[in-house]
């Protein structure tokens, strides 16, 4: 299983945003890896918020939902906004009777709300800098 | 009817094969887009389960037919360590490995069916059936 390896999802910088598009399945040393380059990127190129787009996802299971909902914390950590955008409408239905919540992550229908949403949220944060 | 699939999972990577062969069998039973995810989501469960508790096992789909209703059915079969008690696996917030703690809870809110046989040393049969519904 060499070629593992060499998965990698791609991760983008737009303004302040880094985008993100999760397009093969994780599997935990995956998962693990876009983690920390995700922490990486965020740390070299001081992004304000992250767009996570996971429209070619077909299944969000309690696994990948952990996944995502600690990218969000680590990000916090490093004070940068998450939002999720792409989900399916049968992803939702699913996820709701499945009864996991994604916590702490800001969700946008597509990518472009994903980036108005951080646009406005980072604006405010900018605002109140300052103002105080 | 021999359209019976076996998917061996040993690995995580074989996790994503078993709920594409479950998707796939639902699709051309006829299942709509929901209900395709509903099982490969419930089947991404029980086969993480096989990996995370069994370390392996097989997940076999098939189609069944019961008083003219027509279903996927699917058994989880490990021979790992067993769960002593299962109600507790099933309540919400029970997580005996760092996951969420919805994993087979949740997925029994997917299927109309959900059945667990097992016991400690005695390795996890999990059966779980969908059933297309008619219009």
């Amino acid at each position: 299983m060499k070629e593992i390896d060499y998965e990698q999802i791609p991760i983008l910088k737009i303004e302040d945003f880094l985008i993100t598009s999760i397009q093969i399945p994780l599997h935990d040393r995956l998962a693990v890896k876009f983690q920390r380059d995700l922490l990486q990127k965020i740390e070299k190129t001081k992004a304000k918020g992250l767009v996570i787009d996971i429209t070619a996802i077909d299944v969000v299971d309690s696994f990948i939902t952990r996944i995502l909902v600690e990218i969000a914390k680590m990000a916090k950590l490093m004070g940068v906004k998450t939002v999720l955008v792409g989900m399916r409408p049968e992803i939702a239905i699913t996820l709701v009777e499945f009864g996991v919540e994604l916590e702490g992550i800001m969700t946008a229908l597509n990518l472009e709300n994903g980036i108005s949403l951080l646009r406005g949220v980072t604006n405010e944060t900018n605002e109140e800098r300052n103002v105080g | 009817m021999d359209d019976e699939r076996v998917v061996e999972v040993k690995s995580e990577y074989d996790i994503v094969i078993a709920r594409a062969v479950v998707r796939a069998i639902a699709k051309d039973m006829g299942f709509g887009l929901v209900d395709q995810t509903r099982i490969a989501t419930a089947v991404s469960e029980l086969a993480r389960n096989i990996v995370v508790h069994a370390g392996e096992g097989i997940i076999l789909v098939r189609e069944i037919i019961k008083g003219g209703s027509r279903g996927v059915e699917v058994l989880a079969i490990d021979q790992g360590p067993g769960i002593s008690n299962i109600e507790l696996v099933l309540r919400d917030g029970y997580s005996s490995k760092g996951s969420l703690g919805v994993g087979l809870g949740g997925a029994k809110r997917l299927v109309d069916e959900f059945e667990i046989k097992s016991a400690p040393g005695k390795g996890t049969t999990v059966r779980i059936v969908k059933w297309l519904s008619v219009r």
